[in-house]
């Protein structure tokens, strides 16, 4: 074997035990029967996917799609100006940078409950809003699609950040001063000039963001508290509670083929327009 | 009249004086050069008439209106970038269009196919510059700012990024095109071929001075300061009076009524059109000449004669 082919063989190994594997298991549990105490049984069936087409089921997957959707823009109106402002600092760069990835340095799991602190009736914006006199009752901050989109967008904000701040890093200024010299005032060389040059890392950053945030489980079920059921809690629920293995394994399939679908669209618009 | 005036210009960077009270008028449709060194001030000169940089003071008068105060947007000139900051994402026609935005779109079909025929670039509209050699690129760069008509047209280094042979090929072309429409150019350059040969007129900067204005012809026989001299062309300096090497002649005897000096070939060099001679005169100084090639050849170690007419003396105070 060539030398390229064993360096890439612990990649591949790793791809197929811990990718292909569990997603072909996937596969077949959603074609499988529901077990009595959870797991799965004989015989084959498409059960699980007749049901997905239940309305209940439908309204999941659009409300899913409609937040994640809503998730990325306003991730990318926070994100550009803030990746813009990054790349253009004359000074301390890093240290902006830094900024950006500081929520990584704990987990997820920790942030979310932060911000229930920061959030609820009786958490410290309230109580501060209260003591202060401004406001009679506490703000119903907590358990809604607000809080659950508040909690995407500040989850998922660096990665729509971190790409568009890449392309704007080594693109040429000298094309905005082109620009500039040749008659457009700042706000059109913005949108005629800087983000369409921008646009691989937009689109990076909007599928970065779009994804996870339609899949999210955590946010949701925590910033949610329940009210909101989005695919990724439908999907946990199947797993864990309701013990319905097919039809978590069906609904997870099914948001996969859309999601695929939906990238591999966006990707080859994107291609088409560059070639 | 002069349609670009500047008056004591002075552009000051932490540590150095780019720009040093620096003055100049350019005539309308005078093909300019700023002539000299890197980081002499010239590209600084450039950016200050485009307003991408302010002045420290001075002023810089368009048309005899003071523009000091105005953004590059604002000023109807025009730069042709260095290189060339093409926009990646357009086409070759949506590049030449760019600045046209608010004229009509029926003129604005006429002038795009106008100007890119005027460099020769029709047929290409629907390229990008990712697909175009250095030479269309270039000529993409030119249309996009002369199809605005700017009052000045500012070129920064507009050859250096092409190789030597297209580069030649593009001087006499941006000569012919800006004969043909008659826009002021002012051109930044360190090549003094390039200045000596495109301009009607040229400045020589050094420190961010002007040492000198004028003709090509004066600028390059009637140099006012060594550092012009020598900037413009090989000298030799013959107790203390520079000669250029191409008004030398080597002869093996003695001349009469010709100035000379008295010399060892150390080396002869063929340059295909002409001949390199190093001559150490005998006062230990070295001196280059530059003889027809058709001409008789010479040998290091040959005793040799250096000669020159009075009237090729160039003189410094």
């Amino acid at each position: 074997m060539k030398l390229r082919t064993w360096f890439l063989l612990p990649a591949w190994l790793w791809m197929a035990a811990l990718l292909a594997a569990p997603m072909a298991i996937v596969l077949a549990y959603s074609f499988l029967t529901r077990g009595t105490y959870g797991g799965i049984e004989q015989p084959w069936t498409v059960e699980s996917y007749q049901r997905l087409l239940d309305p209940l089921y439908v309204a999941i997957y659009l409300r899913s799609f409609a937040m994640a959707a809503a998730a990325t823009a306003i991730c990318l109106v926070l994100g550009f100006p803030a990746a813009l402002f990054i790349a253009r600092a004359s000074r301390r760069k890093n240290f902006y940078l830094q900024l950006v990835l500081l929520p990584f340095w704990t987990s997820f799991l920790v942030r979310t409950y932060a911000w229930l602190f920061l959030l609820r009736d009786t958490g410290l914006i309230n109580s501060a809003l209260l003591a202060l006199g401004i406001i009679e009752q506490p703000l119903p901050m907590l358990y809604n699609d607000g809080a659950v989109l508040l909690g995407l967008v500040y989850g998922y904000l660096p990665f729509m950040v971190l790409p568009i701040y890449a392309v704007l890093e080594r693109m040429d200024l000298t094309v905005e001063e082109a620009a500039a010299d040749l008659g457009a005032r700042p706000l059109s060389t913005l949108f005629r000039v800087t983000i369409p040059i921008a646009k691989p890392g937009i689109v990076a950053g909007c599928v970065l963001v779009f994804i996870p945030s339609l899949g999210a489980f955590l946010t949701p079920d925590l910033l949610g508290g329940g009210q909101t059921i989005l695919i990724g809690n439908l999907v946990q629920n199947q797993f864990t509670t309701a013990r319905d293995w097919p039809f978590g394994a069906a609904v997870s399939v099914v948001l996969m083929l859309l999601v695929a679908a939906l990238v591999w669209t966006f990707l080859r618009r994107q291609s088409e327009s560059i070639a | 009249m002069n349609i670009l005036e500047v008056r004591e210009l002075v552009k000051q960077f932490p540590g150095h004086r780019a720009v040093d009270r620096v003055s100049l008028s350019i005539p309308r449709g005078a093909f300019f050069s700023l002539l000299g060194p890197s980081g002499c001030g010239k590209t600084t000169m450039l950016r200050l008439i485009a307003g991408f940089e302010e002045p420290d003071s001075g002023e810089v008068l368009l048309g005899g209106e003071n523009v000091n105060s105005r953004k590059p947007y604002e000023r109807n000139v025009s730069t042709v970038f260095q290189n060339y900051a093409l926009f990646p994402h357009l086409t070759v026609r949506g590049n030449v269009e760019f600045g046209l935005r608010r004229s009509r779109s029926t003129d604005i079909t006429r002038r795009v196919s106008e100007v890119l025929e005027l460099v020769r670039l029709t047929g290409k509209e629907n390229r990008r510059p990712a697909e175009l050699s250095g030479g269309e690129r270039q000529r993409v760069a030119l249309a996009r700012s002369l199809v605005l008509r700017p009052d000045v047209l500012l070129l920064d280094e507009p050859m250096a990024a092409l190789d030597p042979k297209l580069r030649n090929q593009m001087r006499l072309e941006l000569k012919a095109m800006q004969r043909q429409v008659g826009i002021t150019f002012l051109l930044v350059t360190h090549d003094q071929e390039e200045a000596l040969g495109l301009s009607d007129q040229l400045a020589v900067m050094n420190a961010g001075r002007i040492e000198q204005a004028g003709t090509p012809r004066e600028v390059y026989l009637q140099p006012r300061t060594r550092f012009v001299a020598d900037f413009l062309g090989a000298v030799n300096w013959i107790e203390g009076v520079g000669v250029r090497s191409e008004a030398m002649r080597i002869e093996r005897t003695p001349q009469p009524d010709i100035r000379s000096a008295r010399g060892v070939v150390e080396h002869s060099a063929f340059l295909g059109d002409r001949l390199q001679v190093l001559v150490r005169m005998t006062n230990g100084e070295q001196a280059v000449a530059h003889v027809p090639r058709t001409g008789p050849g010479f040998e290091p170690g040959e005793d040799v004669h250096l000669c020159w007419n009075a009237a090729d003396e160039m003189r410094f105070a």
